[in-house]
């Protein structure tokens, strides 16, 4: 891992230094440092357990770091005394399983906090709500319960809802994969609205061709450590490393993987 | 060459039948024991002794208006009064059993083991003789009332506090997340979305816990009540020893089911009200 030389405070939009994160004796993320710059739209893609959705769940410290540091613009997230619910208003989050509030409406789900937090008149958190439903193209379904809703259309509810709180950043959490494969492009097409309009972004996801298309830079992690970032038409396009070009082969290519193969691994992991 | 199987004509004994008509059978059997049953219950029963013991409608008829009056209302709040107590006491149980200051959770674990293992009439008698004792010039608010409400509630809380846990932890972990990501402190995630969506879960078990505090209330004759504080278990004991006869106590025993079953009811109606919203 190249050392970054350290930036001056708040100049990047997060700034992630020697990050470490374990489960017990399992050790997730292994010195990981990045930096993302402020309306930039940066993928993380990687084969599963490979420390994506920790390293995302760190950053608004769902997950609490073992060490390193962690900043969010000027603040310092993983300082022991950092108002996180303060600096959590600023950070949107979408999750792989909507997470929606089940026993209230779509509109109410989206003035909750903006009324509770951000101590807004219920009029103007009602307001700002619809704006962001008809960003999202769910103006019509604002009296329905999440229940009542597709996958597609409930992610898309949970964007507006992030959107609501007026954030400076959004993260997304493998926010298709829980989609059936129809619903997921109603998703996609909101995301990258969202990109063209400048929001920063940090998504964890396995859609290449989204992140071909939408990715100002994409990172590749494997087994706890960044293993290559750059511009998404280098990495995905033409991979440097060993262990990023057989990812991808893998993912891009999902039949080519023939059953001696599987039947092998089976044997192996069966032996250990 | 055939294709038929014959058998021998000595296998042949029974009949065979097919599957449906052996579940006919079957059936028909179960239903006859049954009317068979209840047949010779009734021919055995001397109808004109037995409603005589059980259904005297001029003992129902002196008791009628103080039974509704006087016991049934009194059943229904001191049931209403336990339940609020035992509400309140057991929410705030399952929260200190859930928080992350260890010396909580010993206490709300230590309350629940205790007082589900002892048996309500004990923890009654304790309360009303106990606590009198012990804080002299202590005066339990609306007297017998207030000393039902705690004697009665102290044991419900304990069963209740385990219903609301299970139903916090029933929540998703992830919608713990979703409202910390929107910046809410942990105390207001649990006071607007996680408890409301725990309701839901613990309505049915509540509402069993409040169709046995009205059972449960009819141990409150033990606390030597007035003829005023009567509930329905007391006052049929009262006129069942005056008339040696068994109507008040199914008297008793429809008045307490015209409390229990719109209960029940109750909480079919809100349980689909809930079904909507999931």
């Amino acid at each position: 891992m190249p050392t970054q030389p350290i930036p001056a405070p708040g100049s990047h939009a997060i700034s992630i230094r020697n990050l470490k994160k374990s489960f017990g004796s399992n050790e997730v993320l292994k010195d990981i440092s990045l930096e993302i710059e402020p309306g930039e739209v940066v993928c993380i893609i990687g084969p599963s357990g490979s420390g994506k959705s920790t390293l995302l769940r760190c950053v608004n410290l769902l997950e609490v770091p073992t060490s390193g540091t962690v900043l969010v613009g000027p603040d310092e997230v993983t300082h022991p005394d950092a108002d996180l619910d303060r600096i959590r208003r600023r950070i949107g989050m979408v999750f792989q399983s909507f997470n929606l509030f089940p026993h209230l409406t779509v509109l109410e789900n989206l003035t909750v906090a903006q009324i509770k937090v951000l101590k807004r008149r219920k009029e103007d958190a009602i307001a700002t709500a619809r704006l962001n439903l008809h960003r999202v193209g769910m103006s019509s379904k604002e009296d329905a319960y999440p229940g009542q809703l597709s996958g597609g259309q409930q992610q898309r509810v949970a964007i507006a809802r992030s959107l609501s709180m007026e954030p400076q950043l959004m993260l997304f959490d493998e926010p298709t994969s829980a989609l059936d494969p129809e619903l997921v492009g109603e998703v996609l097409a909101v995301m990258k609205s969202l990109a063209n309009e400048g929001m920063t972004m940090v998504i964890v996801t396995h859609e290449m061709a989204f992140a071909r298309e939408v990715a100002d830079r994409v990172v590749f992690m494997d087994g706890g450590y960044i293993v290559e970032q750059g511009p998404a038409q280098e990495v995905i396009g033409n991979p440097r490393e060993e262990r990023t070009q057989s990812f991808l082969h893998r993912v891009l290519n999902p039949m080519v993987i023939d059953a001696a193969e599987v039947i092998d691994e089976e044997e192996l992991s069966t032996a250990s | 060459m055939s294709t038929q199987t014959t058998y021998p004509a000595t296998e042949v004994a029974a009949p065979r039948l097919t599957r449906r008509q052996r579940a006919r059978l079957s059936l028909g059997v179960q239903y006859a024991l049954g009317i068979a049953v209840i047949g010779l219950l009734a021919f055995m029963t001397d109808w004109a002794t037995f409603s005589a013991a059980f259904l005297r409608f001029d003992i129902l008829e002196r008791m009628l208006p103080r039974v509704i009056l006087i016991g049934l209302v009194n059943t229904i709040i001191y049931a209403a009064l336990a339940f609020i107590f035992a509400f309140v006491v057991g929410l705030l149980l399952a929260v200190m059993r859930l928080s992350s200051v260890a010396a909580y959770r010993w206490f709300a674990g230590a309350y629940v083991e205790f007082f589900r293992g002892v048996p309500a009439l004990v923890v009654l008698f304790m309360v009303a003789y106990g606590i009198p004792n012990a804080f002299p010039g202590f005066q339990f608010p609306g007297d017998k009332y207030g000393m039902v409400m705690v004697g009665l509630g102290i044991t419900a809380a304990a069963y209740m506090a385990e219903t609301f846990r299970a139903g916090i932890q029933a929540v998703p972990k992830g919608q713990l997340e979703a409202a910390r990501t929107l910046g809410m402190s942990h105390t207001r995630t649990m006071a607007t979305i996680v408890i409301p969506q725990a309701f839901r879960v613990v309505i049915p078990p509540l509402t069993n816990e409040m169709i046995l505090l009205v059972k449960d209330s009819s141990l409150v004759y033990v606390l030597g009540v007035t003829a005023a504080q009567y509930e329905l278990t007391k006052f049929a004991q009262d006129f069942l020893n005056r008339s040696v006869n068994a109507t008040p106590l199914i008297v008793a025993a429809l008045c307490y089911l015209a409390i229990t079953l719109p209960l029940s009811g109750l909480v079919r109606k809100l349980e689909a009200r809930y079904a909507k919203a999931r």
